[in-house]
């Protein structure tokens, strides 16, 4: 159960527009790194395939996180 | 009666009481304009999570295709008799499939090379230059090195493939692909 937010509006306002921007620089960095060991797989070198798969892992339980974050400040201001 | 004092709870009250949760549409396609800023975020966080899970997947499929996807057995083939090939000659030929063209040069007297002939920038055919000794992709004028198919200049990514090679009297056999996925 999300709990209410005690944030004024403008705070929770900048709060979810920093963890957009957070997503957004994460997803270019995942980006990068699937064009990066799709390009190495390509090349014959299938040893970086797992380390890019786990650090893309990472980077998307990082932008979960996020999200959620934004939902629980937004729906906590309704 | 106190105009400050708190009216009883009538039958409207009750009935908000009673009202069942708001349906997402009201959440999602809100009427106030307030919130409407609120949801659009929202719904651009929730596009970008999603966006990323769609990247994690694709890392995941290429890890998957690294892991498991099985090899096939290179064929050993004769592609060419070694003395129908000048020195500074080269010759087409496909290899592993009929859907796989191939050139094979001979640089020296005793030395031959052969190396797919997909540019690994766009697959445009490359070609032999004999001039300029190496191995030239007229569309975007990317160049390799003739002696181990790497990169010299252009936008190519990456080395040629190359395609191991074995003599056997004066046949020469195509025996294996390197650099490349197979």
């Amino acid at each position: 159960m999300l709990e209410r937010s005690v944030l004024p509006r403008k705070q929770r306002s900048t709060a979810i527009d920093g963890a957009i921007a957070l997503i957004a620089i994460l997803l270019i960095v995942q980006m990068w790194l699937l064009s990066a060991a799709l390009e190495a797989f390509l090349g014959g070198h299938k040893e970086t395939a797992l380390p890019a798969a786990v650090i893309s892992g990472l980077l998307l339980a990082a932008c979960g996180a996020l999200y959620l974050l934004i939902e629980r400040v937004d729906r906590g201001g309704r | 009666m106190n105009p400050l004092e708190k009216p009883a709870a009538g039958p409207e009250t009750r009935a908000e009481e009673a009202a069942p949760p708001r349906p997402l549409w009201r959440d999602e396609f809100s009427v106030l304009t307030g919130e409407e800023r609120y949801v659009n975020r929202r719904q651009f966080g929730k596009f970008l999570a999603l966006a990323s899970l769609g990247m994690f997947a694709g890392n995941l499929w290429i890890l998957l295709r690294a892991r498991f996807a099985k090899t096939p057995p290179f064929p050993r083939v004769v592609i060419a008799n070694a003395a129908e090939i000048p020195v500074g000659g080269a010759r087409k030929f496909h290899y592993p499939t009929e859907t796989d063209p191939c050139l094979l040069i001979r640089i020296d007297e005793t030395t031959f090379v052969a190396y797919s002939q997909k540019c690994t920038h766009l697959s445009c055919a490359v070609v032999y230059s004999n001039l300029r000794k190496r191995i030239e992709c007229p569309c975007h004028q990317g160049v390799f090195a003739v002696a181990d198919g790497s990169v010299v200049s252009g936008p190519p990514p990456r080395p040629l493939p190359r395609v191991l090679l074995e003599r056997k009297g004066t046949d020469l056999l195509a025996v294996g692909l390197q650099g490349g996925e197979a």
